[in-house]
């Protein structure tokens, strides 16, 4: 049911762990529904220099997790918030139709990091 | 790799004696029970004798056996069958939280029709209370459908104490017994029941068969119409090799199953204690009333799917009651029932033993699994260490 490179990612994940001083910090999702994404991000010079995640859920979860970790590190901020949970989904050779949409947030945990690093270093008024 | 099959209780291999005893009826006695010649006669014959042995297994007679298509259409059978048939007494029927989809579903559904419907809860164990269908029985009470052991958690509930109540109403009594044919006795009697329903591929018989047991006198409005076959109960030409496949299959394990059940027992409880070590780790279900081949645990902060695709890179084949396994976004409707919380009942597993599986097979999954969880748990972000 899962791709060869989803079972990849699932079996050998990328980045997985905490960054204990990390740029920003983004968690979606929730334990009703099986899946909670967590991101850490490291920026320097507007890049995400490192980026690390943990996930609790399926298959699909941790896959998506560790792939969009990778499409993440050493893009800029900007760059990073243009990926979409698709993209990651295409990057994996696709995902079972019933995972698109309760499984594929790791774009959503991502964008949350960055907010969480833009809101920390926004000037105070 | 060695494979290691543990999930008996979605499905079991067809046992050698069983498909030999039904390959006759695909070609060189391949006729229609229903044609008068040779051909037809033999077929009849066979089924008869089929018919002849399930109701004896069954402690009823041959005329009160309906074969099906299996557990669904069996479920489905009684209960629109009894409801459309006995609609004018009543419209009220009695289940169980935790009854398998075919008979919750077909529930809900007369409901959508008009009928009244009490789901009854369960305790922390799965176990249904006979009080409480006591309770829930009104005058327009006409079926009550309680299920003989639970698929997912292994619980046995007391079935002939229930039907005892239930004909004391006057209401007509049904049981899934899906998972406890060819390993309880099933005698309809003791069992206190007016409708039984079985399938014959969770005892290594064949897939799309099965049957039901109607009481003499039980009303029943058919599913399919069309010819006349097994007393215009059920229309259509009749699925001869899978129902020899079915007798022989049930007789077979009927023989064994107090020498089996012991065997069973000895490794269920052997997993059981050994899964058990694992920290933040519940066990599911009733310990002592409880399915000789059922192991049901929750492993907490991690989540059922992944863990199976462990299992299965490892060659164990398992199943889980996590949303992402139960086809919903919802975890398994018997778990929540029980009161676990949406969390924990994602990270349930099941693993149901079988013929094939031994000692060996046990050592093996408990040697592999702590590994699996640990790794697992490492990657969630729930976990503390």
């Amino acid at each position: 049911m899962y791709s060869e490179k989803v079972m990849d990612h699932f079996t050998n994940p990328r980045n997985v762990g905490e960054i204990p001083d990390a740029s920003g910090v983004g968690e979606v999702g929730n334990a009703r529904c099986g899946d909670i994404m967590k991101m850490w991000i490291k920026v320097e010079n507007n890049i995400i220099t490192d980026i690390k995640f943990k996930t609790f859920g399926c298959g699909a979860a941790i896959a998506t997790s560790s792939m969009i970790t990778e499409m993440a590190k050493g893009k800029t901020l900007e760059e990073a918030e243009q990926i979409t949970n698709q993209q990651v989904a295409e990057a994996l050779e696709g995902l079972p139709p019933v995972k698109m949409h309760c499984s594929n947030l790791a774009a959503e945990a991502l964008g949350a990091a960055i907010a969480d690093y833009r809101k920390k270093t926004a000037p105070t008024a | 790799m060695k494979r290691i099959y543990m999930d008996h209780a979605a499905t079991t291999p067809v046992r050698p004696e069983v498909l030999e005893a039904m390959l006759p009826y695909f070609n060189s006695e391949f006729g229609n029970p229903s044609s008068v010649y040779s051909w037809g006669r033999a077929a009849r014959k066979a089924l008869d004798n089929a018919r002849d042995q399930v109701s004896a297994l069954l402690g009823a007679s041959p005329s009160e056996i309906v074969f099906t298509s299996g557990g669904s259409e069996g479920a489905n059978l009684a209960i629109k069958g009894v409801a459309w048939a006995d609609q004018n007494r009543g419209k009220h029927i009695i289940t169980s939280a935790i009854e398998h989809h075919a008979v919750l579903d077909a529930v809900l559904w007369l409901e959508k029709q008009g009928f009244e419907v009490t789901i009854l809860p369960v305790d922390e164990y799965g176990l249904v209370s006979p009080a409480q269908v006591e309770a829930a029985l009104r005058p327009d009470t006409i079926l009550v459908s309680i299920m003989h052991a639970n698929n997912e958690v292994g619980t046995i509930q007391p079935i002939s104490e229930i039907g005892a109540i239930v004909r004391r109403h006057g209401a007509k009594f049904h049981t899934d017994a899906v998972q406890t044919a060819g390993v309880l006795d099933l005698n309809v009697e003791a069992l206190n029941v007016d409708l039984l329903s079985i399938s014959a591929h969770k005892f290594y018989g064949p897939k799309g068969v099965g049957a039901l047991y109607v009481r003499k006198g039980v009303r029943l409005s058919p599913l399919i119409h069309g010819g006349g076959q097994e007393k215009r109960r059920r229309a259509g030409t009749e699925n001869v090799a899978g129902i020899v496949g079915l007798a022989k299959a049930f007789a077979l394990a009927q023989e064994e199953r107090e020498q089996e059940n012991a065997r069973l027992i000895k490794l269920r409880d052997r997993l059981i204690s050994g899964l058990s070590r694992i920290p933040h780790t519940r066990v599911n279900g009733h310990l002592e009333q409880r399915l000789p081949n059922n192991v049901n645990v929750c492993f907490g902060f991690i989540e059922g799917e992944s863990m199976l695709l462990n299992l299965d890179l490892r060659g164990i084949a398992a199943s889980s009651g996590s949303a992402c396994t139960s086809g919903s976004l919802d975890p398994s409707h018997v778990l929540l029932a029980m009161g676990l919380s949406h969390e924990i009942a994602h990270g349930s597993l099941r693993l149901t033993l079988g013929r094939e599986n031994t000692e060996e097979d046990v050592e093996f999954v408990l040697q592999e699994i702590p590994g699996i969880v640990e790794r697992l748990r490492a990657m969630s972000p729930l976990y503390q260490g």
